[in-house]
């Protein structure tokens, strides 16, 4: 894989190609990246309402701000190419013969290797360590789980066709078709399904589960600022899909105590047609309903 | 038979009685009807096939799934032999001399049968996907008139989903899956120095399973449509009504001919490449295809036993994905992405291989860097079947192993890497001419880059938290497969159409047809990533009000980048048919052995088998040996 000289009989100096290439990239990172971590930055979803949203507002930052200049470089050197190399002669004249550079693919190789195994090693802790889970749904038995799970609040979310229900099984069980948290306290999303495969996502929250029947899926989330947050179904549930959409809220403390117990009076009437809380439940699914 | 029989040309309509695709489809109508009524009579005697009284807590349907599936089931049949696929053996079994030769005729109507001309499978596969393609973009056409308004209209709910799972199936299952049908199937054998398939038979009967496929899975629209997108997740699709037996039932055809035709090409690159041909001088893109097929017959089994699997869920009471009976929906995602991840690969390593065969020609330059080109392809093979949980991260199933499956899917950005240094290493002080293919070919390194790394933050578990199911995934792999695959396969089509069809296709025409592809393919695709980050999700038929200025863009640049493909057409049919300029035999000087052939391309090829000299690529040696000895006369005759 080293250097064939080919029919090359005056070797020609190139190094200049190499200092316009990196020049011109060095500029377009600079320009670009204070516009990245600045400008777009703050814009990147899904926002800092909770600890976990704010771990992935932190992950969309640096993988754009990491992965722009790789494009850039690339772009730039593909540019360079179209423009310094561009055949200009009518009949077709080849170019030198070179099949290729060991040092410069070792580079690449071991370059590619570093980004790639680093990314990884900041990913997974960020997502074990710092974040426990980064909202994301872990299954019944969460492989992450934040100090103090023990004691977190638990919601539990039911999916089906085509709605969002809440139960709260620390105030008595009682059932909502709104949501409201507490903020400063550690929630424990328990998410199932009655029917098909819902994905309950509270976008502000940074919350994402799979609902599936039969299975308790746990996420963990703990807000920091008040006030409402977007939630829809990620995955798709049939006809109306696109309206299971409503919107969350965080309170205080003391404001989601009042609600709760606003709530469950609210709610009371139908409690007793509820089947006992559970972590999943088993109706029969509607076949051959489409 | 001793005397040569006198050419009569026979009348028309003689000629359209025999076996071929009209006897295919009247026979397929035939079985259809006898396959319900048989069907009908095992549901009718046999109870536990339909639950019409419910099991414990399976529920009751009201539908009898295995009449449909024995309609389909025996339509396919009446459809192979009305085309001709029982001839061969049922001739064998009565003792009769196997030939072959008996399918290579000259006339056009070899198009519309079965032929073991691996050159006219090629062409077959080049229209039947093209239709596909065609079909499916129309279903986009739809979809994004839907999206024009944040609620449901023009077409209700459920017509818009079945537009939506219409249009992923036919695009990843007909059109982008079969990508190796047209090129490799066309110019494999001939580019390894070979005449023919290794079997020659079963590559014909690949493509007609394709055609069958499609009609099955387009009658779902006629039989309560799709309204499960084209993973069909499992309690989703076991709701659905007999569309999703349409569904199963295609995607079985589809999964047996994957399996057939990474078979068939492995083999014949394995087995018939020319003396002289080796590894070493072996076209990139035979490279491309043989990892492609190494895929495919890997995963593609796994989708026909998922497929029969759900196909008993719904016929015969099983329950190997409903929860309610005691399966699980778990088992279907992980069988469905077990073969789903490869099959993403599937669409991405034809793509290489054809960006990475074009380069060279209009770089005139040597490939830079072969063997780590192979290198990554073959690298993204194995590593390929190591991700495909990544797709349920969020599901709650084995969330311990996150950051394996994390790193599992970032280190494939180290060998599609490769394949991104190959070709700025061949660009580099390179005599770039800017032809058609070539333009398509360096817009595949565009696209796909950000496709590539809109891909890093999807396998980053807390950035994936935000954008799963979102519209920034579906702009990512729009990115990949049509930004990467369908991009690739224009430049394929500007590049090898000379060879394959004998006409010159207006370069102008072109031109304009990839600027405003190109163009309007990235302001339909960029814009969805910012609507997956302002929580769009996927699939839906409304979404935020706010959002309505964002997709109305979408939408009016989608139909110019549908537009565009019109220019395509219309450049095809202008060069075609109306004013046929003969291609030259090499009008790109390429090195390629495929070019240093007639046009059109003898049926057998090569008179003799040719003996390999030199590599595909040896643009600016001086003094090169030519790359084959195409009448090595020294030699002995060889049969293939």
């Amino acid at each position: 894989m080293t250097e064939i000289a080919g029919n090359e009989i005056v070797p020609q100096r190139v190094p200049h190609h190499w200092w316009k290439i990196v020049g011109t990239w060095l500029v377009l990172v600079a320009i670009s990246e204070p516009l990245i971590v600045l400008v777009l930055g703050p814009h990147l979803p899904p926002g800092r309402m909770s600890a976990e949203a704010g771990a992935q507002t932190d992950a969309n930052v640096v993988l754009t701000a990491l992965l722009v200049p790789i494009m850039l470089l690339v772009w730039v050197v593909f540019v360079y190419s179209f423009v310094v190399w561009r055949s200009r002669d009518a009949a077709v004249v080849d170019g030198p013969p070179i099949k290729g550079h060991a040092g410069t693919q070792l580079l690449w190789i071991v370059i590619t290797g570093a980004i790639v195994i680093a990314l990884a090693a900041w990913g997974s802790y960020t997502l074990v360590a710092s974040s426990h889970g980064a909202g994301g749904g872990q299954g019944p038995n969460p492989a992450d789980q934040p100090k103090g799970a023990s004691h977190a609040l638990a919601i539990q979310v039911i999916g089906q066709q085509w709605e969002w229900t809440f139960r709260y099984p620390s105030y008595g069980g009682f059932e909502s078709r709104d949501l409201a948290i507490p903020d400063h306290t550690l929630v424990a999303f328990h998410v199932t399904s009655l029917d098909v495969t819902h994905s309950f996502w509270a976008y502000g929250l940074g919350v994402k589960a799979d609902a599936v029947a039969g299975v308790d899926n746990v996420a963990y989330v703990n807000a920091r600022k008040t006030g409402f947050f977007q939630i829809r179904c990620a995955e798709l549930c049939g006809l109306w899909h696109g309206h299971m959409a409503k919107k969350g809220r965080v309170l205080s403390f003391a404001g989601f105590q009042a609600w709760a117990k606003a709530a469950k009076t609210k709610n009371a009437a139908i409690q007793k047609y509820l089947s006992p809380y559970n972590p999943w439940y088993f109706p029969a699914p509607l076949r051959r309903a489409g | 038979m001793s005397a040569t029989p006198i050419a009569v040309r026979r009348p028309l309509w003689r000629r359209l009685i025999g076996f071929n695709m009209l006897t295919g489809l009247a026979l397929g109508c035939g079985g259809w009807f006898l396959g319900g009524w048989i069907g009908g009579w095992m549901a009718v005697h046999h109870n536990y096939l339909q639950s019409a009284t419910s099991c414990n807590g399976c529920g009751g349907t009201d539908q009898n799934d295995v009449g449909i599936y024995m309609g389909y089931l025996f339509a396919v049949i009446g459809w192979l032999v009305g085309l001709g696929f029982l001839n061969y053996p049922i001739a064998r079994l009565r003792g009769r001399p196997p030939s072959m030769k008996h399918h290579e005729t000259t006339s056009w109507t070899r198009y519309f049968k079965l032929c073991t001309d691996h050159k006219v499978v090629g062409i077959q596969y080049l229209f039947g996907v093209g239709i596909f393609f065609f079909i499916g973009g129309l279903n986009a056409m739809l979809m994004r008139t839907e999206l024009l308004r944040p609620v449901e209209q023009p077409w209700p709910a459920g017509q818009y989903l079945t537009l939506v799972s219409l249009h992923g199936t036919m695009m990843i299952m007909m059109t982008s899956a079969f990508i190796l049908g047209p090129f490799g199937n066309y110019f494999v054998p001939i580019m390894i120095g070979a005449r023919r398939m290794a079997f020659p038979r079963i590559e014909s009967l690949t493509f007609w399973l394709v055609p069958a496929a499609g009609l099955i899975l387009m009658s779902a629209i006629a039989f309560g449509g799709l309204p499960f997108g084209w993973t069909g997740y499992a309690p989703l699709a076991d709701q659905a009504r007999a569309g999703a037996d349409a569904y199963v039932m295609a995607f079985i055809l589809i999964s047996i001919s994957l399996t057939l035709v990474g078979l068939n090409l492995m083999a014949t690159i394995l087995t018939m490449r020319a003396p002289g041909m080796t590894w070493r001088r072996l076209p990139i893109f035979v490279w491309g295809v043989l990892s492609t097929s190494v895929l495919q017959v890997l995963a593609a089994p796994v989708l026909l036993a998922t497929m029969t699997m759900v196909l008993m869920d719904r016929a015969t009471n099983t329950s190997f994905f409903l929860a309610s009976a005691g399966g699980s929906q778990y088992l279907y995602e992980n069988l469905f992405w077990f073969f789903g991840h490869p099959e993403v690969y599937i669409l991405a390593l034809p793509g290489f291989g054809i960006v990475l065969e074009i380069l060279p020609v209009f770089a005139r330059k040597p490939l830079w860097g072969y063997p780590l080109a192979v290198a990554g392809m073959v690298g993204v093979t194995l590593l390929s079947f190591m991700v495909w949980q990544h797709h349920l991260f969020v599901s709650g199933l084995n969330a311990g192993l996150r950051p394996f499956y994390m790193l599992t899917t970032e280190l494939i950005s180290i060998p599609t890497g490769f394949i991104f240094l190959n070709a700025m290493g061949t660009l580099w002080r390179a005599r770039i001419r800017f032809t058609v293919p070539m333009l398509f070919a360096l817009a595949f390194f565009f696209n796909f880059l950000i496709g590539g790394l809109s891909g890093v933050f999807v396998s980053d578990v807390p950035s994936d938290v935000t954008t799963h199911g979102s519209y920034f995934v579906m702009a990512h792999f729009h990115y990949t497969i049509m930004g990467g695959l369908v991009f690739a396969f224009f430049a394929a089509v500007y590049y090898w159409l000379p060879k394959m069809l004998g006409v010159t296709l207006n370069e102008t025409l072109g031109k304009i047809h990839f600027w405003l592809m190109f163009v309007f393919f990235n302001l339909t695709f960029f814009p969805l990533f910012a609507a997956g980050f302002l929580d769009m999700p996927r699939r839906v038929s409304t979404y935020a009000p706010g959002l309505q200025t964002l997709n109305d863009f979408v939408s009016a640049s989608a139909f110019v980048l549908g537009f565009s493909m019109l220019i395509f057409i219309a450049n095809l049919v202008w060069s075609l048919v109306f004013v046929r300029e003969p291609a030259a035999e090499n009008p790109w000087a390429s090195r390629g052995l495929e070019w240093q052939l007639p046009t059109p391309i003898p049926v057998d090829n090569f008179e003799r088998i040719p003996v390999i000299t030199n590599g595909p690529y040896e643009y600016g040696v001086a003094g090169a040996a030519p790359v084959a000895q195409l009448t090595p006369g020294a030699l002995p005759a060889a049969g293939s």
